[in-house]
């Protein structure tokens, strides 16, 4: 066993962990934290997606030894206490979900996109989540709550989530 | 799915990690990004005894022109060559091929040396490292020494790094301005690995004609493989549409691809062909 320590969403945790424990199984059952889910579980669906250190990471290709000393975020540790954060009302503005079940990792993923590129364009941002699926909304709506969220984060005007009907 | 048990160390020098992986043998690996170790651990196509997770230690990690060349250090993550200035602006090559290569969660941990390493004849650096005609540093406990990447793929997995051996760094001729490099692969989806990819790396005359030619190919052989006759029919000619349909003829002669899920042998010749035929223009566009 191996003992590690780091912090999730800002809060110190410890651990004694084997090394084959994924990262993605320390979070989910020995934090018990569900946010983060496991859909493919072979680092093809980015359901798994948390931050560590900043970057995004699928948690389910991440030994949990491999936390130590790192910082990690997610999908919990995104609201604050003043609400939530830009890129969770981007994707209820945009109705940027269906069954969720991609959405926290297509936020997180996004978090490491904006900071990166604040103002990313269609296709960027249609790159920049090319490792999350989502098999319900079709993608356009993901696209506009990243805009959204974007404009936020930079004081910019915020880009209509209306629907489009083609 | 969960990996087979293993005992797992994070040494903090190149010297310990060398000891370790003497001490532990064969059934030990080092584990760098991980993500090409880890998935194939949890379907326990693999499953070693012993991990030796190199990531803790410092100055593997770097991007630099020196001495007549371009060094890359093995740790050095897909991520940061898809943003270091000097792959931008000069080594187009890395930038076409990084962004091809699995997604951005995969890079953010992905290193080229493990890329390299794994001796896959799918994964993309290795044909890019065949076109710029790039040479691998490994280390074991008595020092280092460089190897061309022309003898360095041994078969499925392996590789001229063994037992008791890093992959410290990798080091290629610095481009200049009289050449050009591109790569591409035809992919059924994001992160799928290549249906047929081809690197090209081409140098000119200042008469126009071809000085140098490499061209590597990715997936469509059982070892990363270097296009020869079509590199020769480029080397010395004017670069006309006829010399680069020749080229591109070669490679889809000389390479051996599988029918599989990806396509027939027939189709993927026929991309290796079109491929090579567009990365020499692409590479020709960029000296
Ligand atoms: C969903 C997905 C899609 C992918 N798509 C692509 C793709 O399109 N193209 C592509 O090229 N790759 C692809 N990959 C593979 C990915 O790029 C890997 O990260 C890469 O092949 C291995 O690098 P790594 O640092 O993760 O190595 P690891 O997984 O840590 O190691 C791989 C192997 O190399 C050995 N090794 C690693 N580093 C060293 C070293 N310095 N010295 C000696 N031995 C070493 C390890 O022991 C192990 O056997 C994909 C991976 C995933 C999960
Ligand atoms: S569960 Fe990790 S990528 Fe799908
Ligand atoms: S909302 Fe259902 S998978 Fe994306």
């Amino acid at each position: 066993m191996h003992e590690i320590k780091f912090k999730v969403n800002g809060v110190e945790q410890t651990a004694s962990v084997e090394p084959r424990l994924l990262l993605v199984h320390l979070i989910r059952e020995n934090l018990s934290m569900t946010g983060t889910h496991i859909g493919c579980d072979t680092t093809s669906c980015g359901a798994c997606t948390v931050l560590i250190d900043g970057k995004s990471a699928k948690a389910c290709t991440i030994l949990a030894v491999q936390a130590n000393g790192k910082d990690i975020t997610t999908v919990e540790g995104l609201a604050t206490a003043e609400g939530l954060h830009p890129i969770q009302e981007g994707f209820k503005e945009a109705h940027a979900l269906q069954c969720g079940f991609c959405t926290p990792g297509m936020m997180l993923r996004a978090v490491e996109l904006l900071e990166k590129n604040p103002n990313p364009t269609e296709e960027e941002i249609r790159w920049g989540i090319s490792g999350n699926l989502c098999r319900c909304t079709g993608y356009n709506n993901i696209v506009t709550a990243i805009q959204y969220a974007g404009a936020k984060m930079r004081g910019a005007e915020l880009p209509s989530t209306e629907p489009e009907f083609v | 799915m969960i990996p087979e048990g293993f005992e797992y160390a994070a040494p903090a020098t190149l010297n310990d990690a060398l000891a370790l992986l003497s001490q532990y043998g064969e059934d030990a690996k080092i584990l760098a990004g991980g993500h090409s170790l880890i998935p194939m651990m949890k379907l326990r196509f693999a499953a070693p005894t012993h991990l030796v997770d190199i990531n803790n230690i410092p100055g593997l990690s770097y991007i630099k022109e020196e001495g007549g060349y371009l060094h890359i250090g093995a740790m050095t993550k897909e991520v940061e060559l898809e943003e270091s200035r000097i792959i931008r602006d000069k080594y187009h090559i890395f930038t076409d091929a990084s962004k091809l290569i699995a997604d951005p969660q995969v890079r953010n941990f992905g290193t080229i040396g493990g890329n390299i390493a794994h001796g896959d004849a799918a994964n993309d650096h290795p044909a890019v490292m065949i076109a710029l005609g790039a040479e691998v540093e490994i280390t074991n406990s008595t020092g280092s020494r460089w190897v061309s990447i022309d003898e360095f793929f041994y078969g499925f997995y392996t590789t001229a790094v063994q037992q008791g051996e890093i992959l410290t760094a990798l080091r290629m001729p610095a481009l200049n301005g009289k050449s050009g490099t591109s790569y591409h692969k035809l992919e059924r989806k994001v992160g799928d690995y290549a249906t047929a990819g081809v690197a090209v790396a081409i140098t000119m005359n200042d008469d126009g004609t071809c000085k140098s030619a490499g061209i590597g190919l990715t997936n469509v052989n059982p070892l990363p493989l270097r296009a020869k006759r079509s590199e020769e029919a480029l080397v010395g000619t004017g670069l006309t549409d006829e010399d680069i349909l020749c080229a591109a003829q070669y490679a889809a002669e000389d390479c051996s691809p599988n029918d599989d899920l990806r396509g027939s042998e027939e189709f993927k010749r026929d991309m290796v062909k079109v491929i090579t035929k567009r990365m020499i223009k692409k590479a020709i566009s960029r000296t």
